[in-house]
């Protein structure tokens, strides 16, 4: 998928890997490691956003459902209810991959803007709990995570063991994603977003792959929700926001929809243009909006396909 | 039973509300096919319109009427300028309202700044009506006078003159409505201004029950939504049904169970969606 051909590809990915390995050290401070940190946090979101936007052609606006509810899940259960970090981790990714079957039962009884419309209102209801039922979310103080956890004996406390965490998750996310896109299953789901009636025509149940992909990428947000919570120590209505689902949506879409490495890119590009504008000037919904017009009405197809496209008119 | 004459001229009031709110983004969906995703901050720039309107001496129902017709002219700018260059591109439409919507709030935050800022009613509705005992607060009665008569008035346009008639067929076949001369993109325009001016209009009448803060738009937005998802896309009378159930539920809601009063308004969209995907009085969401 990434359109490089034989050795040159494994020769591209085995020095990604090396950089990204050797990352903590060629920074020059704990900033920077800790933003890699965040990128990796919002790449594992993205990715899973991109099973629905870019393998099922379905656009959802209610993504931060997934981030925020598992961040909120996990927090709640070990703040509140007295849980260890293991069986917080597994009892969140249970009750959001649960919540993504709920969810995706009723947003697909419709499909194309109707389904965006509801994904949209699911994820606002959502926010709308989480920001008003205070008793049980803490309202707009939030939820604080006593500690992040310790995986094998190994404290995440410090930016560069977080960062190999996030990493090694982040490694295990892409490889997830890229034997989903060789599968029979993700020919599958290409299928039913290019030619539905045809795939079902063939025999395929069409509802049944759309709602697993959805299940899909709620379970897989609802595990970037729990890297976004170790990460912050801490969860308020804002990671459920409406646009926390925008920004994620533009980290899939700018990146280039359908292919793996288009979301890695675009979080990588949304997060560093997010910290470095955020340090200067308080105007970045402004220019999130912004970003939204020019993406949209100039780079449709994303930064991946895009620079791909040319590199075919123009490359060896 | 004060709590319940108080409770139910709010929903009522609120149910008016979103019907200015909801009968555009409705109709803009029937015609074009797109959710208007900039229609929560068409709102909320009324209510801020509104705001310095009245500061500047204006009657309000003169300020709302101005704060819906400027609000009309950014909706007209946004569809000949923006949307049109992605005619055919439904979702990318959707995106790029919800793109300008983030821009809108950000900059009504710069100019009207954070704080929530109360619209005052007009002077002779804010004394509450004495009858038989009971309060009534006068300006909600007079919020759901002007929301029946903008339905009545939007009802007899749709179904008795010549554009309505041109709205109504580009609703059910645009194709057929091209080729019989309508000029379809005429309409588009008309329309995405009507739905603008009556949410921006909305916003300032709205503007003495809710206020202007940063935020309006997204807790309108949601509500909005519900209320298409139950009544039906492009269905005039599905939004006056959807608005007053939305807006009994949300009230009631926030009076009974406060804490819940988002997780009521699941329940019903939940039952429709189950029950009749296409809304009450809708067709198919497409």
């Amino acid at each position: 998928m990434t359109g490089l051909e034989g050795v040159g590809r494994w020769f591209w990915l085995a020095a990604a890997a090396v950089a990204l390995i050797a990352l903590p050290w060629l920074m020059p401070n704990d900033f920077y490691v800790n933003l890699a940190s965040q990128i990796l946090v919002y790449a594992v979101w993205a990715l899973s956003l991109n099973l629905l936007v870019g393998f099922a052609g379905m656009q959802s606006l209610g993504h931060a459902a997934y981030l925020g509810g598992g961040a909120y899940v996990c927090a709640w259960l070990i703040a509140n209810a007295g849980l260890g970090h293991a069986a917080a981790a597994l009892l969140t990714v249970l009750i959001i991959g649960a919540m993504a079957g709920l969810f995706g039962v009723l947003a697909l009884r419709a499909s194309g803007l109707g389904f965006l419309m509801i994904t949209l209102a699911l994820g606002q209801i959502l926010w709308g709990v989480a920001y008003r039922w205070v008793d049980f979310t803490g309202g707009d103080n939030g939820i604080r995570l006593p500690s992040r956890p310790a995986p094998f004996g190994l404290a995440l406390n410090q930016p560069a063991p977080f960062y190999y965490f996030a990493l090694a998750v982040f490694a295990v996310v892409l490889l997830v994603m890229w034997r989903i896109a060789q599968s029979p299953y993700g020919a599958a789901l290409r299928g039913t977003r290019d030619q539905p009636r045809r795939m079902s025509a063939l025999g395929y149940n069409v509802w049944l792959i759309r709602w697993s992909a959805f299940v899909l990428a709620g379970f897989w947000g609802g595990v970037a929700g729990l890297l976004y919570v170790y990460y912050n120590k801490f969860v308020s209505p804002q990671a459920l926001s409406l646009q926390q689902s925008a920004e994620v949506l533009i980290m899939t879409i700018l990146g280039g929809v359908g292919s793996i490495i288009g979301p890695v890119v675009g979080a990588v590009i949304i997060t560093l243009v997010k910290t470095v504008v955020s340090s200067y000037v308080d105007r970045w919904n402004t220019l999130l909006g912004v970003l939204f017009l020019v993406v949209i009405v100039f780079m449709p197809e994303g930064v991946v396909p895009g620079l791909r496209r040319l590199r075919r008119r123009f490359g060896p | 039973m004060q709590f319940w004459v108080i409770q139910t001229l709010n929903s009522l009031a609120l149910g008016g509300l979103l019907f200015l709110l909801s009968s555009g983004f409705s109709l803009i969906f029937g015609l074009m096919r797109m959710a208007n995703l900039a229609h929560g901050v068409f709102f909320m720039l009324g209510a801020y319109l509104g705001v310095t309107l009245l500061q500047a001496g204006v009657n309000f129902w003169l300020a709302a009427l101005g704060g819906g017709l400027l609000v009309a002219l950014l909706g007209g700018l946004l569809e000949r300028c923006v949307l049109r260059a992605l005619a055919g591109n439904e979702q990318g439409q959707v995106l790029v309202t919800l793109g300008v919507s983030f821009i809108v709030a950000d900059l009504c935050l710069v100019v009207w700044g954070g704080d929530p800022i109360p619209l005052s009613p007009p002077a002779g509705l804010r004394a509450p009506l004495f009858f038989m005992g009971l309060a009534f607060p006068t300006y909600r009665l007079a919020v759901l006078f002007v929301a029946i008569a903008a339905a009545v008035l939007l009802y007899v346009v749709m179904e008795r003159t010549r554009i309505g008639a041109m709205i109504r067929a580009g609703v059910d076949d645009m194709a057929m409505a091209r080729i019989v001369g309508i000029r379809v993109s005429l309409l588009f325009t008309t329309v995405f201004c009507l739905g603008a001016a009556l949410a921006g209009a909305g916003g300032v009448i709205g503007g003495p029950m809710l206020s202007a803060y940063p935020g309006l738009d997204s807790d309108m937005l949601p509500l909005a939504l519900v209320v298409v998802i139950l009544g039906g896309v492009g269905s005039l009378v599905g939004s006056f049904v959807g608005s007053f159930i939305v807006g009994g539920l949300y009230s009631f809601g926030t009076a009974l169970f406060p804490d819940l009063a988002y997780f009521v308004l699941f329940l019903p969209m939940l039952l429709v969606l189950v029950l009749r995907p296409r809304g009450l009085f809708g067709r198919t969401l497409a």
